[in-house]
């Protein structure tokens, strides 16, 4: 049987919406991730042990567990303690969780690299640790770590297809659904993969500019 | 708060780190308006004891005063930091390496503190910028990055941002030494101007000339004490100590 493209039209629509979900739960992710990257950091750094040991374990969950499993206890796990996540929102935790815990280790890295006079100017100033930690350290770790931080939102973006399995519409599903109407697999999944493809140039595009920004300030 | 207690008093400042003794009972006072310049061989403690004024290094024993306030009060933890951000307001540091923050413009760096301590509005920061930065003569490069200065520039932008907290007093570490030659001397200009406007300062300093010219005491350190203090004309021209001679006959054969 031949590669038939002609039937791909007529599901524009619904890859579309799957197209916007797969934005929507990436952006919303990604953005969870890159500010709980921070407070993670914080917490990992600073927070005194009784917070900091009970979180390295949560930590250790979100690092040495499979993200699918992830997303399977927080949809499904949850419920049972009474805890009913819309599958949207099961998903952008799970994934904005999971790449926080990664972020995390990136800006640590990079608030420990700060420069130690930059505390030290700012103490003196009058500031106290934290706003020193909020308005000197935390804005030049996250702008040197920029470029390693959109690459994990790039890993998000394609493990954003993840969050089929708990039903969310997003462009994966969306082609499973076009599939089993149409049984043309190889056509919607090349089509869907084109979809990924252009989404990802759009991120790179984004990145490239948030990093061009932030080259002055160095 | 007695009326004849010193502006600026330390007494008997002692550090250790570890086994290592580098401030050895050191107690100075300096007037209201008094500019004291502390000179001494590498290692001897200047930075270390210029530190403990702001309570950056804290004293191992002794007392910081400002103003009639300890600033190293005894205190618990949290009512410490609350006391000590509050007295730091009043004392402007400079560093040797400017310690701008690159990731804010000029004028950010100048009103940052400004604006999150005294809760002044973006107009009045706007304002005190441009004030503190005409000051130091960096006004036309308000909109700039750090990065976009020379190491000059960048120090007269530092003093601009401790000056915008309107300290009581302030501490200059070294501020010429990492300057290339020909830039030392715009900054030596910016603290030549705060000296007739009679702003109280601690200088450490390598630079005799400049110590000579502006200050009004100079305290000579060597091995964590005071081994000699006094006037520039006699510490300089008439040293009563050996170790004073020789560092100043060191010195000035280093600087030919
Ligand atoms: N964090 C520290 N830990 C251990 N020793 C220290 C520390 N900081 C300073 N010292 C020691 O304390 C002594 C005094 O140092 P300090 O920086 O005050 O000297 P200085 O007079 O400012 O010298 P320089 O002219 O080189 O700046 C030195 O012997 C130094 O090695
Ligand atoms: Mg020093």
């Amino acid at each position: 049987m031949g590669l038939d493209f002609s039937v791909v039209p007529k599901f524009f629509d619904i890859l579309l919406l799957g197209a916007f979900w797969t934005i929507a739960i990436t952006v919303s992710s990604a953005i969870l991730s890159f500010f709980g990257g921070i407070v993670f950091a914080v917490i990992t750094l600073y927070a005194p042990w009784f917070i900091r040991l009970p979180f390295r374990a949560f930590e250790w969950l979100f690092m040495g567990t499979p993200l699918l499993l992830q997303l399977f206890l927080i949809y499904f796990g949850l419920v049972q303690i009474g805890i009913d996540l819309p599958a949207f929102v099961a998903g952008v935790i799970g994934l904005g969780l999971h790449f926080a815990v990664y972020n995390s280790e990136l800006i640590q890295t990079a608030i420990i690299a700060v420069d130690r006079g930059q505390m030290e100017a700012a103490r003196t100033l009058g500031l106290s640790r934290g706003q020193a930690l909020r308005k000197v350290v935390i804005p030049q770790a996250v702008r040197d770590v920029i470029p390693p931080i959109g690459n994990n939102m790039i890993a998000l973006l394609k493990d954003s297809a993840l969050v089929s399995v708990i039903g969310v519409s997003e462009l994966t599903l969306s082609a499973q659904r076009a599939i089993g109407r149409t049984y043309r697999p190889f056509e919607f999944y090349i089509v869907v993969a084109a979809f990924y493809y252009v989404i990802n140039l759009g991120m790179e595009a984004v990145l490239r500019r948030i990093e061009r920004r932030s080259q002055l300030s160095r | 708060m007695t009326a004849s207690q010193p502006f600026i008093e330390v007494r008997q400042a002692r550090k250790c780190y570890g086994e290592i003794e580098v401030l050895k009972d050191i107690s100075l006072t300096v007037d209201r308006g008094q500019i004291v310049a502390i000179i001494g061989p590498s290692g001897s403690g200047k930075s270390t004891l210029l530190r403990a004024i702001n309570d950056l290094d804290p004293l191992t024993a002794g007392e910081v005063w400002l103003d009639g306030v300890r600033v190293n009060k005894t205190l618990p933890h949290r009512q410490y930091e609350k006391h000590i951000n509050q007295m730091r307001q009043h004392i402007g540091m400079v560093f040797q390496h400017f310690n701008l923050f690159p990731h804010l413009t000029v004028r950010d760096n100048v009103t940052m503190a400004p604006k999150l301590l005294k809760g002044i509005s973006d107009k009045e920061a706007d304002r005190l910028a441009e004030e503190q930065l005409a000051h130091v003569g960096m006004l036309e490069r308000i909109d700039y990055f750090p990065s976009q200065l020379s190491g000059g520039q960048k120090q007269r932008v530092a003093i601009a941002r401790a000056l915008a907290m309107k300290p009581k007093l302030m501490l200059f570490d070294e501020a010429t030494s990492a300057l290339d030659p020909e830039l030392v001397e715009e900054v030596n200009l910016v603290m030549k101007k705060l000296a007739e406007e009679h702003m109280t300062m601690i200088i450490v300093t390598h630079e005799m000339d400049f110590a000579a010219s502006v200050c009004d005491r100079v305290i000579f350190m060597d091995g964590g004490v005071v081994v000699e203090e006094g006037p520039p004309e006699l510490v300089f021209r008439n040293p009563t100590q050996d170790r004073t001679r020789n560092f100043l006959r060191k010195h000035l054969e280093g600087a030919k």
